[in-house]
């Protein structure tokens, strides 16, 4: 049997196909390895608690859980209220107003960040968008930090009465997850 | 690793073994007439005494983890329930949780060890660069195993460094939430958290293992460094390991055991943090979190830098740059006996360290945040600046001709063919 060229060519073929059915192979049988670590479905089921605000006084805070994460809900006082809308969004450090129902490039304008007509109502993602602690401000004994809103004692991080970053290092404002007012009183987040 | 084979196996059985798998020559070979340079001092010892943590801690960890339950119920209790109820379980508890203190103390020595002694310039790069594999992993099971007990600063720890993929986003949105969320398991950290986890910290330690075995077969082609950073070049500048290198290595790693057992019958919960004796409460973050003493150092450099991404970078840089630094040092002289200059920078360096780990140890104000700078600054200066430079600039002092010189003052007899000033500086490979 005499070994021609056609046959070198032939084998050429058969390895790239079979390096390549290999690759796909592989690479779909390391998806399920991969996925399997993401939320279970037990942890999406979750997904939305409803809130009852009458207990909450002007100047007090609650906080709920939602998705293992706190939820700060803050009733605020007039004064609050002023002082978030005084800001000038073009000096803050981060200008998206990283409301969940908006999208990303809504100015960070307290407006933006609550319901209209319920703008005495904020309500935040309770954790810091530095490295996930929870900033201190919910309990009338807690530094709040230098702009009344919020502060993170890890490492130094300072909101405003809007929630938005002014001071330190986290890079973004508290995130306002998805909620509506189901009644006058009663939110529900998710 | 030099010559033949010095295995006589004495009874027939063993020849008879030893023609169908050599393992008894191989170990032989390699720890009994290995030959070791004659002037190591005990910094040489840390290596032996590594291997002790290790076995110490897989042996102490397989064994709690018959009783240990990773669920974010049960898990703190269940550590509490080790310490009070299990039958030892006092002594076997604080030997691990001790055990992860002295291992780290005993690397640093290493590592420093290495530092000072050039024992990462050629042909020791790949060796150098193992063990800094085997610190990564270290740090990787260390982190891990801190989270276990679930106690508040287990689980902001947790929370906290696995955040720190969060800064992806700035580079590519979404990102860094994604991986977060992928380690997780949910949406923040829990007892999915808890259970990959538990058996993560279990499978990582058999990782280092097998590091260490490539990082001593590395070693046994090297050969080892020694004080003087000369070579072995004549039969009298060595010694067999046994009796002599493993002698030394047991009576070091006996004075290494003296702290440790102080730690572990009187003081076992002295390294950790009062915090972690609370159980994990993810609505309350302790006012003021820290990791463990031995990760202080690279806190610091976290929290120095004003910038989310910049400051993850600069605490990964912090550890990766220790791969580089086999080409980062220009000097051709290993010791930094003979580096009048380059000695001081390492001095200057071990400060910055301990610097650094006091800084990240106090809360992140003035005036800790400014220092915290000036240091990381000089960290880095050490391997960017002073390696390069100094290495150019600087004089060696005279070296000795070899390893029997410096220990007897005259170059030895048996290995009277060498050429008088051959062993100078170490050439460059």
């Amino acid at each position: 049997m005499s070994a021609d060229v056609e046959d070198t060519h032939k084998r050429d073929f058969l390895v790239l196909a079979g390096n390549t059915f290999a690759a796909i192979g592989g690479a779909s049988l390391l998806w399920p390895f991969v996925q399997q670590m993401n939320p279970d479905a037990s942890a999406l089921a979750l997904a939305s608690i409803e809130v009852d605000l009458t207990p909450v006084k002007p100047g007090q805070a609650i906080t709920v859980m939602w998705r293992g994460k706190p939820v700060f809900i803050r009733n605020r006082n007039a004064d609050e209220i002023k002082q978030a809308q005084a800001v000038d969004v073009k000096a803050l450090v981060d200008t998206s107003a990283r409301n969940d129902a908006l999208p990303d490039a809504t100015p960070a304008l307290d407006e933006d960040r609550v319901k209209k007509g319920k703008e005495n109502w904020l309500v935040l993602v309770g954790v810091c968008t530095h490295l996930g602690c929870i900033p201190k401000g919910q309990s009338i004994a807690d530094s709040r930090g230098d702009f009344g809103g919020w502060f993170c004692p890890c490492h130094g991080s300072h909101y405003d009465t809007s929630g938005r970053i002014r001071k330190g290092p986290a890079p973004r404002n508290l995130e306002v997850p998805v909620y509506s007012f189901v009644s006058d009183t009663k939110i529900k987040i998710g | 690793m030099s010559g033949h084979s010095t295995y006589e196996p004495k009874s027939n059985v063993s020849k008879w073994f030893d023609e169908r798998l050599p393992v008894v020559r191989l170990m032989h070979d390699s720890f009994v007439a290995f030959p070791t340079p004659r002037n190591l001092n005990y910094l040489w010892t840390f290596g032996g005494i590594l291997v002790f943590c290790l076995v110490a801690q897989l042996v102490t960890g397989i064994i709690l983890a018959m009783h240990y339950v990773p669920n974010d119920q049960m898990a703190f209790n269940s550590v509490q329930h080790i310490k009070r109820d299990v039958n030892y379980g006092w002594l076997i508890q604080p030997m691990h949780a001790v055990g992860a203190s002295m291992f780290f103390l005993a690397v640093y020595i290493h590592i420093f060890r290495g530092l000072y002694y050039g024992s990462y310039k050629a042909p020791r790069e790949v060796l150098w660069i193992l063990g800094v594999f085997i610190l990564l992993a270290m740090m990787a099971t260390g982190f891990l195993g801190y989270t276990l007990p679930w106690g508040q600063m287990s689980f902001w720890g947790a929370t906290v460094i696995t955040n720190l993929f969060s800064s992806l986003d700035g580079v590519i949105p979404g990102l860094g939430t994604a991986i977060v969320t992928w380690l997780w398991g949910g949406f923040s950290v829990g007892n999915a958290t808890l259970n990959r986890f538990f058996s993560l910290h279990y499978l990582l330690p058999f990782v280092i293992f097998g590091l260490v075995i490539l990082h001593v077969w590395a070693l046994h082609v090297a050969g080892q460094n020694n004080p003087t950073g000369l070579e072995i070049k004549q039969p009298a500048d060595a010694v067999p390991m046994y009796p002599y290198a493993v002698t030394k290595d047991v009576f070091g790693m006996f004075v290494f055991l003296i702290p440790f057992a102080y730690f572990v019958f009187f003081m076992p919960d002295w390294l950790g943090h009062a915090d972690n004796y609370t159980p994990a409460d993810p609505l309350v973050t302790p006012p003021h979190i820290v990791p463990e003493w031995y990760f202080l150092p690279f806190y610091a450099i976290l929290r120095a830098i004003p910038s989310k991404l910049g400051g993850v970078i600069a605490m990964v840089s912090a550890i990766v740059i220790l791969v580089f630094v086999p080409w980062l040092d220009t000097s051709r002289v290993r010791s930094c006996k003979y580096r009048p200059i380059f000695k001081w920078c390492f001095w200057a360096f071990a400060f910055t360290c301990l610097a650094l780990g006091y800084l990240g140890a106090m809360p992140a104000e003035e005036p800790y945040i400014t220092w915290a700078r000036i240091f990381t600054f000089l960290y880095f200066a050490f391997f960017l600046l002073a390696m390069p430079i100094v290495g150019i600039l600087e004089t060696p002092s005279k070296l000795p001709r070899s390893i029997m010189e410096s220990v007897l003052g005259k170059p030895g007899s048996t290995g009277g063919h060498m050429p008088a000033g051959a062993s100078a500086a170490p050439e460059k490979r």
